[in-house]
């Protein structure tokens, strides 16, 4: 039975924000996914940062939902069992002229609704940044910025989907669309055709070509390449918040953040790219990268860095394009997502589920909602022995470590794979198995043989993320 | 808590012969802690010959030269073994905490040995541009998965460093009917000793390039090919000399890196770039009564050098145990 109210094509942090948000209700909802598993977008290589929703036009969309997202995210993070790092941003200005771009930015902030906002002195940076470049003369503080695991997000988003009822399928690439009749979609899929009344496009990098099928194309997506490095967590303390410079015409600048698991990161670069799928960092992005971070820090090392990637903005534009197209109705476009998005999120799906009542679905709360979503355990994250102890007791293989640089347990590594990991970047991203100091060398080996005899696949098709990236060609320990 | 006279944590060559000398220098009560379930350490995946010229005057292999030390070893008495069992906490006062099947234990020695080895360094240590697909592993990971467990990693190879691993792996390679493209360095000679320059790379006509860096790994899935181009003497790239590899694996081989995050969870002094520990002396360090051995304590060219190494250090610990009684 192929027929849904809603159909969400896109499985990245918006598809499953917004799943999250429908499946309180009674209604039939799918989400499509054309990977192998969710958050292989976009949503997988940002900067991870709740933004407070400051360095926004006072009169964009993309304000407005950055602001109510930072209030809903720390909410939900509640929910949904996430760590949610509210740890405060610095605007920091290097001379008069900057000081005075920095009073604008807090009057539109403010007009946006931001709270909290305050100017700093030079004195109040000493204090509390004292790794900051000395030539800093000031700084706009803003308490409500936050870091959170991108990917992590997305996954519980859909795991709470999914126990309310949300069906989704990965590996289902929407190829075609027809709209017959006005609410009577068919999307053909790789995995067959969904009959849906709504169709949401949410497919980020991709979602020019997928409104392209409804004949929609008064957009186009260009992809803005940011790399981003990651610092050694020998490192943490070196800065208390996120610091920004200020911002430019089209980006945020490169500033220094932190992963939610405490790692310092610098980045991103800002640079237009064609090809969609081009996530390769380069020398010149590094030097860049670096540069501008050591005007805000200027003890960071090129030794510093244990890590690197690069993700794709997908722009259309100055803003986000969150529309009905009323020449095909019941087709929805949440396109040009680009940053603040994974702030926004949760916001944009209320923007959506608005749009979905205004278009004549019946929403009606479900009278069981499985609101929250129960912690997974990792074992040695927070080095509470006594806790660990307990776990194995109960539990034997929690005892049984597989990566060692951050002890990860091959209890942690099943379960997930019960809750959707499907390759070697699936269980890295869930449970930090291989994003250690040895990149995996010592736990490779391990880890394929649990993803083989789980998914009861032989050991040459385990794959880094899907299809063409396996990672062995041949087996021969069968003789 | 349970106390004991010493305690060696890792089973490979180092723990094993500073097991050894210290029970030959009368310390009674031994224990050795190892996470794998077999005893050896890197020397199980080490299947071809060299081991042991200077030790035994003889060529072994791998997996020949520990099992002299594991025949020695388990016929000792007061040298317990704890195999599957994996050190995850170490305190300035040397209580250590292990997780074995079963469960969580503590002890508290009244010296430690720690012999655990050392890590290859990464790609992400030296960073290498480009893309990250499938097909990039380093020469030790490539070492585990042939030997260890009959996987094939790829088919057309391309080595950048060149330490003593990449080398041996681009003859295994072949030997695995695999093609090694070629070898990039940016020294202008092998980091590997010249043994296996002549044994590994010139008996097999394996092209190794000389004052060389990698521009740019490419491929979306899995590695597509490597661009590569001359430097001159200060490493910097000469215009026109870049040139592209077509291959589906990429192995690292740029140098290995203590493992010594234990010691310094206990807070002992470490160096911040080699990651060594800081002390007035051989195989100490900052801490009383705990000492370092092996390819923690020192990158050995040969594992010859970890075991006379790791007698001293077994000696000093059974000294430091007779001074405090
Ligand atoms: C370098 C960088 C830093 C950033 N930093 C931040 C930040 O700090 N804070 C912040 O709020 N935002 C940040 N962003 C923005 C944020 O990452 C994005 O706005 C957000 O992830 C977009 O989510 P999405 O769901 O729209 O896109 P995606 O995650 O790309 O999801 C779209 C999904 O659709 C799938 N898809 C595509 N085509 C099809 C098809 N035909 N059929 C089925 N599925 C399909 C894709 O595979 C993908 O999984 C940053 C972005 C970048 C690049
Ligand atoms: C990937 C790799 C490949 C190598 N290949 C070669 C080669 O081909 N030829 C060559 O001559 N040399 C090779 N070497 C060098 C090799 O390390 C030494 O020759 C020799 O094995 C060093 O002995 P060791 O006992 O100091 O370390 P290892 O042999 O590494 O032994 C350390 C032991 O400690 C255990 N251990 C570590 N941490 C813990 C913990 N927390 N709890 C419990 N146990 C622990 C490990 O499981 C391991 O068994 C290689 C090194 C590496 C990293």
């Amino acid at each position: 039975m192929n027929n849904y109210d809603v159909c969400i094509m896109g499985g990245g942090v918006i598809g499953t924000a917004i799943a999250r948000e429908l499946s309180r209700y009674k209604i039939n909802t799918v989400l499509l996914e054309k990977e192998i598993e969710l958050s292989f977008g976009v949503s997988k290589s940002n900067s991870g940062i709740i933004h407070p929703g400051t360095q926004n036009s006072p009169v964009s969309l993309k304000g407005k939902l950055c602001v109510q997202g930072n209030i809903l995210t720390r909410k939900l993070s509640r929910e949904l069992s996430i760590d949610f790092k509210e740890v405060g941003e610095l605007i920091v200005a290097f001379n008069e002229d900057e000081v005075v771009k920095l009073l604008q930015i807090k009057k539109d902030a403010e007009k946006l609704g931001v709270p909290g906002l305050k100017m700093v002195t030079i004195a109040w940076l000493r204090k509390h940044e004292p790794n900051l470049s000395r030539s800093a003369i000031g700084a706009l503080y803003s308490p409500t910025a936050a870091v959170i695991s991108p990917y992590r997000w997305v996954y519980n988003l859909a795991e709470n989907a999914l126990a309310n009822g949300v069906r989704i399928f990965t590996e289902a690439k929407v190829e075609s669309i027809r709209a017959r009749n006005p609410y009577e979609i068919h999307i053909t899929t790789s995995r067959g055709i969904f009959n849906s009344r709504f169709a949401i496009n949410a497919c980020g990098l991709y979602a020019d070509d997928v409104s392209n099928m409804v004949g929609i194309n008064d957009f186009r997506i260009c992809p803005r390449k940011g790399e981003e490095y990651l610092l050694d967590k020998k490192r943490e303390n070196m800065t208390k918040h996120l610091i920004f410079p200020l911002p430019s015409k089209v980006s945020k600048g490169i500033l220094v953040t932190r992963t939610s698991d405490g790692n310092p990161m610098i980045g991103p670069t800002s640079e237009e790219v064609i090809d969609k799928e081009d996530l390769s960092t380069t020398a010149a992005g590094l030097n860049k990268v670096l540069e501008n971070a050591r005007r805000l820090i200027p003890s960071i090392k090129e030794g510093d860095i244990i890590a690197y990637f690069a993700g794709l903005r997908p722009t259309a534009g100055d803003d986000f394009i969150i529309r009905h197209e009323d020449r095909v109705p019941g087709f929805i476009n949440v396109a040009g997502i680009q940053s603040p998005g994974l702030t926004a999120a949760p916001a944009i799906a209320l923007m959506v589920t608005d749009i979905l009542r205004r278009e004549g679905l019946n929403l009606e709360k479900k009278r069981v909602f499985h609101k929250y979503r129960k912690k997974e355990y990792h074992l040695f994250a927070d080095k509470k022995l006594r806790e660990a102890k307990r776990l194995i007791k109960r539990d034997p293989e929690y005892g049984d470590i597989v990566c060692r640089c951050e002890m990860v347990s091959a209890k942690e590594v099943r379960e997930a794979i019960k809750r959707g990991a499907r390759t070697l970047d699936g269980i890295k991203f869930r449970t930090r198995a291989q994003a250690g100091r040895c990149h995996g060398s010592f736990c490779t080996t391990r880890l394929m043989k649990i993803l083989s005899e789980e998914m009861k696949i032989p050991l040459v098709d385990v794959s880094k993320r899907g299809n063409g990236s396996e990672i062995v060609v041949k087996d021969r320990s069968h003789g | 808590m349970v106390n004991r006279e010493l305690v060696v944590v890792g089973g490979g060559p180092a723990g094993m012969a500073a097991a050894i000398s210290a029970r030959e220098n009368g310390v009674k009560d031994i224990l050795l802690i190892e996470r794998d379930q077999y005893l050896g350490g890197l020397l199980n995946q080490c299947i071809h010959t060299g081991f042991g010229i200077e030790y035994f005057k003889e060529i072994l292999t791998g997996p020949e030269y520990a099992d002299r030390f594991i025949r020695k070893m388990t016929a000792m008495s007061d040298i317990e073994i704890s195999l599957r069992s994996f050190v995850v906490n170490l305190k300035r006062d040397r209580t250590l905490t292990y997780l074995s099947p079963g469960g969580l234990c503590e002890l508290r020695p009244r010296a430690l040995i720690m012999a655990t080895g050392c890590r290859e360094r990464t790609r992400e240590m030296i960073n290498v541009p480009g893309s990250r697909p499938a097909g990039i592993f380093t020469a030790g990971l490539a070492q585990k998965l042939i030997n260890i467990e009959g996987l094939l990693p790829g088919l057309e190879v391309v080595i950048i460093g060149s330490g003593d691993i990449g080398l041996i792996m681009a003859r295994r390679f072949t030997l695995e009917g695999a093609r090694v493209k070629a070898i990039i360095e940016i020294k202008n000679c092998a980091s590997g000793l010249p043994r296996n320059m002549v044994q590994c790379v010139e008996d097999f006509d394996i092209p190794i390039h000389f004052k060389h860096k990698v521009l740019k790994i490419s491929g979306k899935s899995r590695v597509e090919s490597i661009a590569v181009a001359k430097v001159d003497e200060n490493n910097i790239v000469i215009p026109a000399t870049a040139f592209t590899v077509t291959c589906d694996t990429v192995l690292l081989s740029v140098g290995l890196i203590l493992e010594n995050e234990l010691i310094e969870m206990a807070g002992a002094d470490i160096d911040k770039i080699t990651n060594s520990p800081v002390s007035t002396d051989l195989n100490n360090t900052s801490i009383p009564g705990l000492f370092v051995c092996g390819n923690a304590f020192k990158v050995y060219d040969y594992v010859d050098s970890v075991t006379a190494d790791s007698e001293l250090s077994g000696k000093m610990a059974a000294e430091y145990l007779r001074k405090c009684r």
